[in-house]
């Protein structure tokens, strides 16, 4: 029961990280009807940029509460800046292109960062600095850490803003019209590129604070952690229906439960044959699973027709 | 079903509908003037270097059979298509380096062919959309209450999605999205095509109510007869080119034959 109750924390905790890395995906697929790979590494570029700062932060003697936010909003920025210029320089000349071009640059623009962090992280794993006693607290006999707790909060907070936004707002509502009509948008005054560029922008930020979250919960970051994240993040956003925002959110919370059930439980159903560092396997079996029996994913609906 | 009161005297008043946010410029020009505008798709020519123009409260029809270029025109008009030459101005003022969306700014809209109603927003997000370019929320809010005044039927499904409306109430919905932009050229292409006798009745009623209050109204249609009994003036568009124009096109023998059917 304890070990039940552990996975079904873990998998909440990875889940957060999943959904919110899933939602960049669906709101670019939503307006745009394109899928951006390299959203991966913004990931990772977050994870980087607030991890150096971090530690950079502390290495002067800051306290961690002012640290932390300062390099979260540092991370943000600079991922914005990164979501904006890859809209500007890799998708925007191809918006009327063949759909298989941006997916190649999109390949393109992935391998050109992981190098770039390669360059300047180097290839080594960076730890994350302790920065508080990283308390933990018991339910029923399973552990959550302070960190885990602020990750889930944080994450519910983060969607439920965003749902605010896109539903309640003059932006929201632009983005959603532009999702089914671009041309009708533009005919009620919405300058369709500024949209379009918010919404990388934002997307972007969420991939900020998810990858200071990745890094916080598994106490480390590298260069190549973008490519396996950013691919189980897609898979939640198929899962829960790509283009759809609570499905996104669905999605992520339920691969990271499916995961980490999975990973918990593979030994006994393989009678000891498989362990839990075959849990990667899961995502993707989730992902074929989806293709096969439900292209449109669990919330989605048909995918729109575009003017 | 439809309320006739919207119509009445005094209800008009409290609905100026034409209430153009700019100053009115150049009283004697025209609103809007085209020259020689040229617009290709790929090599096929669809528009072929027309002449129109449109004055200030004016109704003027621009009718033609199929594919003759009007959807095209209105859509260069309103900027969501590029014409390969021409040139158009608006108050005055040369549109052809002017985005789309800051036409709208500036006054101009289009109920687009096949309406382009937000299927998925609800009709009062709708009707937000179309106030998009403005920021006086006070008078955002009134000018809501006067299309659901305007269109009665609207009232009723403000919280449906657009999706599950009628088409003549979709018609209706796309109408009154435009007029909360507070134009000052609004352009309406086929807004009868596929509705039901009564239901075009009841556009055609709103279309003369608007024109009525001052509005100046650009009207493609393919239902000739009833877009130059309730224009001032009219053209005729044949394969790219204007092929008649003028005030009495109801009368002209050429244009009974070809599109009143004798
Ligand atoms: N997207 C397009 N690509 C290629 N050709 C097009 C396109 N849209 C229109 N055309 C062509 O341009 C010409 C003018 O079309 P347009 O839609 O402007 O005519 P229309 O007068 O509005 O016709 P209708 O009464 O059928 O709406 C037609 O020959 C049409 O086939
Ligand atoms: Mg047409």
């Amino acid at each position: 029961m304890e070990i039940f109750l552990q996975q079904i924390i873990n998998g909440l905790v990875q889940g957060s990280v999943y959904a919110l890395v899933a939602l960049g995906y669906t709101m670019v697929y939503g307006i745009l009807g394109l899928i951006n790979f390299a959203h991966g590494e913004v990931v990772m570029m977050g994870a980087m940029i607030s991890l150096s700062v971090l530690t950079a932060l502390i290495g002067i003697g800051l306290s961690p509460f002012l640290a932390l936010p300062l390099s979260l909003t540092l991370a943000m920025a600079g991922c914005m800046a990164l979501g904006y210029g890859i809209e500007r320089i890799a998708y925007r000349p191809l918006r009327h292109a063949p759909r298989l071009a941006p997916l190649i640059t999109a390949i393109g623009v992935s391998i050109v960062l992981q190098n770039l962090a390669m360059m300047i992280w180097g290839r080594d794993y960076h730890s994350f600095p302790q920065l508080f006693s990283n308390h933990t607290h018991q339910i029923f006999g399973a552990i959550i850490s302070d960190i885990q707790l602020i990750i889930v909060i944080a994450a519910l907070c983060i969607m439920a803003g965003l749902m605010l936004l896109i539903h309640r707002t003059r932006l929201g509502r632009a983005m959603r019209a532009i999702a089914e009509n671009q041309h009708a948008a533009q005919l009620m005054g919405v300058d369709v590129n500024r949209v379009i560029s918010i919404t990388f922008m934002i997307g972007s930020a969420l991939a900020a604070v998810a990858g200071l979250m990745v890094s916080a919960n598994y106490g480390l970051a590298h260069y190549y952690m973008g490519f396996l994240l950013g691919l189980k993040a897609f898979t939640a956003a198929v899962l829960g229906g790509i283009g759809n925002l609570r499905g996104a959110m669905l999605g992520g919370l339920l691969l990271g439960l499916i995961e980490s059930l999975g990973a918990g439980y593979i030994g006994d159903i393989t009678g000891g044959f498989m362990g839990s560092q075959y849990q990667d396997v899961f995502a993707f079996l989730v992902l074929i699973a989806v293709l096969v029996f439900r292209p449109s994913g669990l919330l989605g609906e048909r995918l729109a027709e575009r003017a | 079903m439809m309320n006739s009161d919207t119509l009445s005297p005094r209800k008009q008043k409290s609905s100026n509908l034409a209430k153009p946010r700019a100053e009115m410029a150049g009283k004697n020009g025209a609103l809007l003037e085209v020259k020689g505008l040229r617009i290709a798709y790929g090599g096929i020519q669809a528009v072929k270097g027309i002449d129109l123009h449109v004055a200030e409260g004016e109704l003027v029809a621009l009718i033609g059979s199929n594919g003759a270029g009007k959807t095209s025109t209105l859509k260069a008009l309103a900027g969501i298509l590029p014409p390969s030459t021409g040139q158009i101005q608006f108050d005055g003022k040369s549109l052809n380096s002017v985005p789309a969306h800051q036409r709208v700014v500036m006054g101009i809209a289009l109920v687009p062919e096949g309406r382009g109603v937000f299927a998925r927003l609800s009709v009062s997000e709708n009707l937000l959309m179309g106030a998009y370019s403005r920021s006086d929320d006070s008078e955002i809010k009134e000018d809501l209450r006067r299309m659901y005044e305007l269109f009665p039927r609207l009232v009723e499904r403000r919280d449906q999605v657009a999706g599950t409306l009628s088409g003549g109430e979709q018609q209706m919905l796309a109408m009154a999205r435009a007029l909360m932009s507070r134009p000052r050229l609004l352009m309406l292409d086929e807004p009868s095509m596929g509705l039901a006798p009564l239901m075009v009745k009841k556009i055609f009623e709103t279309i003369k109510e608007v024109a009525a209050q001052g509005m100046s109204i650009l009207l493609v249609e393919q239902n000739a007869r009833l877009a130059l009994q309730v224009a001032n003036r009219g053209y005729v568009m044949e394969s790219g080119a204007i092929a008649l124009s003028g005030e009495s096109l109801l009368g002209n023998d050429a244009v009974r034959r070809a599109y009143l059917g004798g």
